[in-house]
């Protein structure tokens, strides 16, 4: 089983048509539902949902409160590696640009890792760029008992692997991993990934299901939102999450929402722009049909965005991020981000603002079964 | 009332409303929500708890004179909660420990069999085991045989405050197991809470009910007001009820004149 299938169908769909005909009635029977159908989250995302959004922000609001309380988990990314085989168009990291390239040792995982540790973060999310032979899995695996020294949570969002690597992983001490689609459109795909293992299509959009097979905890998805109409991204990102939750009960599905950003290299011009009010739009939407789901919201956004955003669904958020190599010591000046970030905040900071807000950071919501050795 | 002691784990309690420690904007509110419900016993996921940390830890906030219940939310076998059971012992949290066993996330639903398994383990290895299960007899009768200290079945699933769904399920459970009946999970308003104590629940488990209220403390003293009133009810024995007015001057009273 994979979600490939289902995915073709909604890729072979008038999608556009189908959102152009969603009424109003159409609207509020799925705001009056308590179980909404793929058909309702897609009458939540269309253009009729718009007068609607304050309603939909108020029962979003409720089934974040209820399932989640007032708390907001922390975590910082960590960027290990930007050696990359790929050559995706909107990527700061594409293998075409001319930048430093860089990869942490054992020495300097270990100043990252307590640089980071001191801010108080207990969850970390680990990157690397799409290159086996530089950031192979035994590198990951020798850097997570490293860093578990130092946070009870590592998760990674690295290239997509078998689920035997998976399983290698997570005997390592990973318990999460985050994996962007980029675009669920097929036909789209290759236009914006013409060379690297990261073309494969179905081998990464079954790379969160594989990760699920493995015994990884929890699973993040997401579609770099402007890729494609974002509509269309945002209902095959939230079929796919129902569609894991349904068949991996156990694992913890969340949903990251992420706008595509400037970044380095040649100028990339993103199919839609993604307003406010659309992310927005997508976020609630997704509550409404994902109660339990997490919703992840990166430093991608403005502060004045995050901060007001609090209340419609957001479950964690990063603060305190470098999207550069070793960005957490900034002892390389000439260190070259991914992409650029909005929220500039330390974490510190982030937790005075949420605190403002009635929010409780929550810097460590896991306990590691096994020890770190 | 005041001889009216709750006892469970070899202790015994004045207070038969249990509090938690998940949900909170912040904390702090945590002594105050104690004081207010008149809770003694508090609940807190291992997960959580960083004994560690510099930037707060959330049993700095448990009042001292409270019976810590850990729990072990986060496992989905009785293997892990087993492990979060043991680790809590090791990490200073005492032998008490709530079981959580949930492997489906969308509904959060207690899985029974694991469940029963992790109590028989740890009650062997003489924790005080209260089990949160569905309200399902045979589940209970099987957590009797497995050494638990009291059985904690849910009112409704976590979280959803959706009140006393399971109401005759319980009953049954009140009425045939030999162990403090614990209602946990659900319960939304005082009014509820109250309800499943004047059943006869010997107690009852409220934490989002109190935690996402928009004036915890206030919250937390209705329920323990409501969890008192409760069971003053129970103790008291209420009249029977009756489908149809009862005349005074029944139509068969002729029958016993002399």
């Amino acid at each position: 089983m994979s979600f490939y299938p289902i995915c073709a169908e909604y890729n072979d769909a008038p999608l556009a048509e189908q959102f152009g005909s969603v009424t109003e009635h159409d609207v509020r029977r799925a705001l009056n539902k308590t179980t909404l159908s793929p058909e309702d989250f897609l009458a939540l995302l269309s253009p009729a949902a718009i007068p609607f959004l304050e309603e939909m922000a108020a029962k979003a609001s409720q089934l974040t409160l209820q399932h989640f309380g007032r708390t907001i988990q922390l975590f910082t990314p960590l960027y290990m590696a930007n050696f990359c085989t790929n050559k995706c168009v909107y990527c700061g990291f594409n293998t075409k640009n001319n930048i430093p390239r860089s990869q942490l040792g054992p020495d300097e995982l270990e100043k990252e890792a307590k640089a980071i540790a001191a801010t108080g973060l207990k969850h970390l999310l680990i990157l690397t760029g799409d290159a086996r032979a530089k950031s192979s899995p035994e590198y990951i695996e020798s850097a997570v008992e490293i860093l578990r020294k130092h946070f009870p949570s590592v998760s990674i969002e690295i290239y997509a692997m078998t689920k035997e690597e998976y399983a290698r992983q997570v005997e390592a001490g990973v318990d999460g991993m985050t994996m962007f689609q980029e675009t669920y459109n097929e036909e789209l795909y290759p236009d914006l990934h013409p060379a690297g293992p990261k073309a494969d299509y179905r081998f990464r959009l079954d790379a969160p299901e594989r990760a699920c097979k493995a015994g990884m905890r929890v699973v993040n998805i997401g579609a770099l939102l402007g890729l494609d109409e974002w509509q269309h991204d945002a209902l095959k990102t939230g079929i796919h999450a129902a569609y894991l939750q349904d068949k991996y009960p156990e694992v913890d599905i969340a949903v990251s929402l992420p706008r595509i950003r400037t970044h380095v290299g040649d100028a990339f011009t993103p199919k839609s722009l993604v307003s406010d009010t659309a992310l927005v739009q997508n976020m609630l939407a997704l509550r409404i049909f994902l109660p339990r789901c997490g919703i992840t919201i990166s430093t991608r956004e403005a502060p004045d965005f995050r901060e007001n955003i609090l209340p419609l669904g957001v479950t964690r958020m990063s603060a305190g991020v470098s999207t550069e190599v070793g960005g957490h010591t900034g002892e390389d000046e000439d260190k070259v981000s991914q992409f650029d970030i909005s929220d500039e905040r330390s974490v510190d900071e982030m937790c005075e603002v949420l605190k403002k807000h009635g929010y409780q950071p929550v810097f460590k919501d896991w306990h590691p079964l096994q020890e770190a050795s | 009332m005041n001889n009216d002691i709750f006892k469970l784990g070899g202790l015994e309690f004045n207070s038969r409303l249990l509090t938690g420690t998940g949900k909170y904007a912040d904390d702090s509110v945590i002594p105050d929500v104690c004081e207010a419900s008149g809770s003694q016993i508090i609940t807190v996921a291992l997960r959580r708890v960083d004994l560690e940390s510099d930037t707060g830890n959330v049993m700095d906030f448990i009042p001292k004179h409270m019976q810590l219940l850990p729990n072990t939310s986060g496992a989905r076998t009785a293997e892990e909660a087993v492990r979060i059971a043991r680790l809590a012992k090791a990490m200073g949290c005492g032998d008490w420990i709530k079981i959580e066993v949930i492997s489906d996330n969308k509904y959060l639903l207690p899985d029974g069999y694991e469940t029963a398994k992790a109590t028989e383990i740890l009650a062997k290895e003489g924790f005080v085991v209260l089990p949160y299960v569905n309200a399902d007899l045979y589940i209970a009768r099987s957590l009797v045989d497995a050494g638990a200290a009291a059985v904690m079945p849910l009112g409704a699933p976590i979280g959803t405050n959706r009140g006393l769904k399971t109401r005759e399920m319980v009953r049954i459970l009140i009425d045939e197991i030999d162990l403090p009946i614990i209602v946990d999970a659900g319960i939304g308003r005082p009014s509820e809470a109250c309800e499943a104590m004047e059943m006869g629940a010997d107690a009852c488990l409220v934490n989002t009910a109190i935690a996402t209220a928009s004036d915890p403390i206030m919250m937390a003293k209705a329920f323990g007001r409501a969890v008192k009133a409760g069971r003053e009810a129970y103790l008291s024995g209420p009249g029977a009820k009756h489908s149809h007015a009862k005349a005074s001057s029944p139509l068969t009273g002729f029958l016993h004149e002399g």
